[in-house]
C-alpha cells in the first residue's frame, strides 16, 4: 500500500516529501536506470534528425499560435467533432469533469470501465470517484495496471511505473493475479498481464481515454501508445469517453506531422510510436458507436495570456524534461505531490492550483536548464520557474510573519548591502569577524548555525580570507604597481 | 603578445568576498596578456541570487546599478558564467518590465561588451595558449550556466589543452548539474546533497588532483564536499590555472 499523496492540495512540501525517497535505494536505482535508458535512446534518435532544431521551432510556433487562438480552435473542434457524431462536453474543473463522466457511465449502466493511461484522469482524481460510485476502473496500460494492482501512484508522465522494477512487478502480479510461480521474465510478466486484460477488453463495453492531440480542422482525436491496449480500448467498446485538457488542440491535421515526430523521439526514444490511433466522432458499424469528449479547463485558462507562464501550456507531455532533470533523477515523481512531476510538474502544478498550493515546487529545481534543452516545444522551464518564484515571494512577503523569516530578512539585508559599496565592504569585514568563531584551525568552517547548517550538513565552507579582492586591489594600487 | 585594450573587471560579490584569489589570478593573467584592467570600486553584485530566489524588486536594484556602473566601459570581463548568464538571460526581461527606456538602451549597447573569462580570452583576445604551466592532473566541471546558458562550448577545453604540464581527464556526466543552484542548496539541501554525491563520485573517478570550472559557485559546492570527505582533491578556478606559470605557480589556497 502506497502512502504517496499526489493531490497538491494536501501533499507535503517537496523537500519533506523527498526525504524518505532519498533513502529508498531501490526506487532511486530504478529511476536512474529507467531515465538513463530512455535518455540514451532519445539522444541517438535526436542526433540522427538533422532538422531537429527546425522541428522544435516549428512545434513551438504551432503550440504558441494555438494558445493565442485557443477559443476559436476549440469551437472549431467542437463543431467538427459534433458533426461527426461525437458529443462534446465542457468541464470547468475537476469536479465537473468527474460528474460528467459519472453521468455518462450511469446512462450506460456501467459497473466496469476499461481505461487507457491518461494523466488527465489522474489529475481530476477520477478513479477514486468511480470506485465511490461503485464502478470499477480497470487500467489497461501495463504500467498503470502495475500501479493499480500494487496500490501505488504514477511517478512519471510517460512511464508511470518507472520507479518499479520487474522483480517488484512479479511480486505484485503473483499476489494480485494469483500466480504464485510467476517468473520475473519480462515476457512472462507481459503474458500474465495480457491474459488478465484480454477478457476485460472483450467484455467491458465502456472505455475511458485521454488524448495526445485534438485536431480542430477535422474534429479528430489522436492517441499514441506502445502496447496496443489503447487500440483495443478505442475500437472494441460500445462507448468511449475521452478526457482532454483544452490546450491539447492543434489547428490542422498536418500539424501532427511535426508534433508526432517530436513526441515519439522525446518520450520513448522511438522514431514512431508503435500505435498511433486517430478517430473522428463515430463511424457507423466500426468502433465505438457512442463517443463523448470532455474538454477540461481545471485552471488552464488562468495560465493563458500570462506573458511568461503561458508557454507552460505548450507542453505535449513527452516527459523528456523529467528524464533529463537531475532533481527528478534523485527523487522520481512522487516527491512532487502531483501526477505531474519533474520540471514540467514544478511549473504546471502550482499554476493549475492557481498558486494556492504546491508553492514549494517552483523551488524544486537547481535551474540547470537541462529541461529547456530537451523540450521539444521549447518551453523555457527555468524562466517560468523564476517567474513563479517571484509570484510566491510577492505573495509571502506581504505576510507579517515573514518579517523575521531568516530567508526574507537575509534577502532584504543583502539587497541593502549590495546597493552601496561602502555598506558591502563593511559587511565583508563584519562577516569575516563573525565567521571567525565558526572557522576551524584548518581555516575551514565545518558547522554553521541556523540556515547555514543546511549548507554544512554535507559540505564544508572555506573560511573568509583575510583580504577581499577589493582590499587587495586598493593596496596594490596604493603601492603603485 | 601585446594588446592594448581597456577592460573593466566585474569580480562578482562572492568572488570578492570568498575567492579573492580568483580575482587576483584574472588580474595576473590578463595583465600578462597586455590587457589594461580597471576595477570599479562601486561594484557589488549582479542580482542573480535575488532574481533566482524570486526577489525581483531587489534584482531590479542590482541590475540597474550594474548598467549604470558599466555603461561606458570599453569591455567587461567576468570570471563567472552564472553572473554573465544572469545579465544575458534575465536583465532583458527585467528592463522590459521596468520600462525605463534609457536604461534599456544603455543595457542593449553594453550587452555585446560583456564577456565571461573564457569567451574574453578566445573571442576578444583571440588567444588559446596563455603561456600557463600547471603540472597537475585536472578535470573540468562544466557549470550549467556556462554550458547551457552561455554555450561556451569547447572554449575552456581549448584553453586547458594549451596549459603545459596539465593532464586533462574527462569528467563523466559532464552535462549534469552539481546540485548547487544558489538558494536551492539551502532550501532543498537534501536533494542538493544527493546530486552533489553523484558529482563527487564522478570527480573522484577521474583520479584528478584538481577539479576546475568557470564558476566558483559550483566549485564551492563540489569543493565543500571534497573537503568534508577528506578526499584530498582540490578545486581551483580556471583563471588560477591559466594564471599559473613556472615562475609564479597558482597561489596556494587553504
Amino acid at each position: 500500500m502506497s502512502n504517496v499523496i499526489l493531490d497538491p492540495r494536501v501533499a507535503p512540501p517537496f523537500p519533506t516529501a523527498a526525504l524518505p525517497i532519498l533513502r529508498n535505494a531501490q526506487l532511486r536505482k530504478n529511476v536512474a536506470h529507467a531515465t538513463g535508458v530512455i535518455q540514451s535512446k532519445r539522444a541517438k534518435l535526436v542526433a540522427e534528425k538533422t532538422d531537429w532544431q527546425d522541428l522544435r521551432t516549428a512545434a513551438s510556433a504551432i503550440r504558441t499560435h494555438v494558445l493565442q487562438n485557443l477559443g476559436p480552435y476549440l469551437e472549431q473542434f467542437e463543431a467538427r467533432c459534433t458533426a461527426a457524431g461525437g458529443v462534446v462536453h465542457w468541464a470547468a474543473d475537476a469536479a465537473e469533469a468527474r460528474s460528467i463522466v459519472l453521468d455518462i457511465l450511469r446512462q450506460e449502466q456501467a459497473s466496469e470501465v476499461i481505461k487507457i493511461k491518461t494523466m488527465t484522469s489522474a489529475e481530476i482524481q477520477l478513479n477514486p470517484a468511480l470506485e465511490a460510485a461503485g464502478i470499477h476502473a480497470i487500467e489497461t496500460d501495463l504500467a498503470e495496471l502495475i500501479l493499480q494492482l500494487g496500490e501505488d501512484e504514477p511517478s512519471h508522465i510517460v512511464v508511470p511505473a518507472l520507479h518499479v522494477n520487474r522483480s517488484q512487478v512479479r511480486e505484485i502480479f503473483a499476489r494480485r493475479m494469483g500466480i504464485p510461480d510467476l517468473s520475473d521474465d519480462p515476457q512472462a510478466l507481459t503474458a500474465a498481464a495480457r491474459a488478465y486484460l484480454r477478457q476485460k477488453f472483450l467484455s467491458v463495453p465502456t472505455a475511458i481515454s485521454g488524448a495526445n492531440f485534438l485536431v480542430a480542422e477535422t474534429g479528430s482525436v489522436a492517441i499514441v501508445e506502445s502496447e496496443g491496449n489503447g487500440r483495443m480500448c478505442l475500437t472494441l467498446p460500445r462507448t468511449l469517453i475521452t478526457i482532454a485538457g483544452i490546450e491539447k488542440v492543434l489547428p490542422r491535421f498536418q500539424d501532427l506531422e511535426v508534433l508526432l515526430q517530436l513526441l515519439a523521439r522525446s518520450a520513448t526514444g522511438e522514431r514512431m510510436s508503435p500505435y498511433t490511433s486517430l478517430w473522428t466522432g463515430v463511424t457507423p458499424g466500426d468502433g465505438p458507436q457512442r463517443f463523448h469528449i470532455i474538454l477540461l479547463d481545471n485552471g488552464r485558462t488562468s495560465i493563458l495570456g500570462k506573458k511568461t507562464e503561458q508557454q507552460t501550456l505548450k507542453c505535449i507531455r513527452c516527459a523528456a524534461c523529467q528524464n533529463a532533470c537531475p532533481v527528478y533523477l534523485q527523487t522520481g515523481g512522487h516527491a512532487y505531490g502531483s501526477v505531474y512531476g519533474g520540471p514540467i510538474g514544478a511549473i504546471l502544478t502550482p499554476q493549475l492550483m492557481q498558486m494556492e498550493h504546491a508553492q514549494s515546487l517552483p523551488y524544486a529545481s537547481s535551474l540547470c536548464g537541462a529541461c529547456y534543452e530537451v523540450c521539444p516545444v521549447k518551453i523555457n522551464i527555468p524562466e517560468v520557474l523564476i517567474d513563479l518564484r517571484a509570484k510566491v515571494v510577492d505573495r509571502e512577503r506581504a505576510e507579517t510573519d515573514r518579517l523575521l523569516d531568516p530567508m526574507y530578512l537575509g534577502m532584504r539585508i543583502a539587497n541593502n548591502l549590495f546597493s552601496s559599496a561602502g555598506r558591502f565592504r563593511a559587511a565583508q569585514r563584519l562577516g569575516r569577524i563573525a565567521l571567525r568563531a565558526f572557522t576551524g584551525k584548518d581555516g575551514w568552517i565545518h558547522a554553521l548555525p541556523g540556515m547555514g547548517s543546511r549548507w554544512t550538513m554535507t559540505r564544508d565552507l572555506r573560511g573568509l580570507p583575510s583580504q577581499t579582492f577589493r582590499e587587495w586591489w586598493e593596496t596594490r594600487r596604493k603601492e603603485g604597481q | 603578445m601585446v594588446q592594448t585594450m581597456r577592460t573593466s573587471l566585474f569580480i562578482t560579490c562572492y568572488n570578492d568576498t570568498l575567492f579573492p584569489e580568483t580575482g587576483r589570478a584574472v588580474v595576473r593573467l590578463l595583465e600578462r596578456l597586455g590587457v589594461a584592467l580597471d576595477f570599479h570600486p562601486e561594484q557589488t553584485c549582479c542580482g542573480q541570487m535575488h532574481a533566482n530566489t524570486g526577489f525581483r524588486g531587489e534584482a531590479f536594484c542590482q541590475a540597474k546599478r550594474f548598467v549604470r556602473l558599466y555603461k561606458d566601459a570599453e569591455s567587461v570581463v567576468i570570471p563567472s558564467s552564472s553572473c554573465v548568464a544572469m545579465i544575458r538571460e534575465q536583465y532583458p526581461g527585467l528592463f522590459e518590465e521596468l520600462g525605463n527606456e534609457q536604461l534599456r538602451r544603455d543595457f542593449h549597447d553594453l550587452l555585446p561588451r560583456i564577456h565571461e573569462l573564457s569567451e574574453f580570452l578566445i573571442d576578444r583576445l583571440g588567444v588559446e595558449d596563455v603561456g600557463a604551466y600547471f603540472p597537475h592532473r585536472v578535470t573540468y566541471h562544466a557549470s550549467c550556466h556556462g554550458l547551457r546558458g552561455l554555450h561556451v562550448g569547447d572554449r575552456p577545453f581549448r584553453l586547458l589543452a594549451k596549459v603545459r604540464g596539465l593532464e586533462l581527464v574527462p569528467l563523466d556526466n559532464l552535462e549534469r548539474c552539481c546540485g548547487f543552484g544558489g538558494t536551492f542548496s539551502i532550501k532543498n539541501a537534501e536533494v542538493s546533497s544527493a546530486m552533489l554525491a553523484g558529482k563527487v563520485h564522478d570527480v573522484l573517478s577521474t583520479r584528478a588532483e584538481y577539479a576546475t570550472a568557470l564558476d566558483n559557485s559550483c566549485l564551492m559546492h563540489i569543493g565543500g564536499a571534497l573537503h568534508r570527505q577528506f578526499t584530498g582533491v582540490r578545486t581551483v578556478h580556471l583563471a588560477q590555472i591559466l594564471a599559473s606559470t613556472e615562475d609564479s605557480p597558482a597561489e596556494e589556497i587553504a
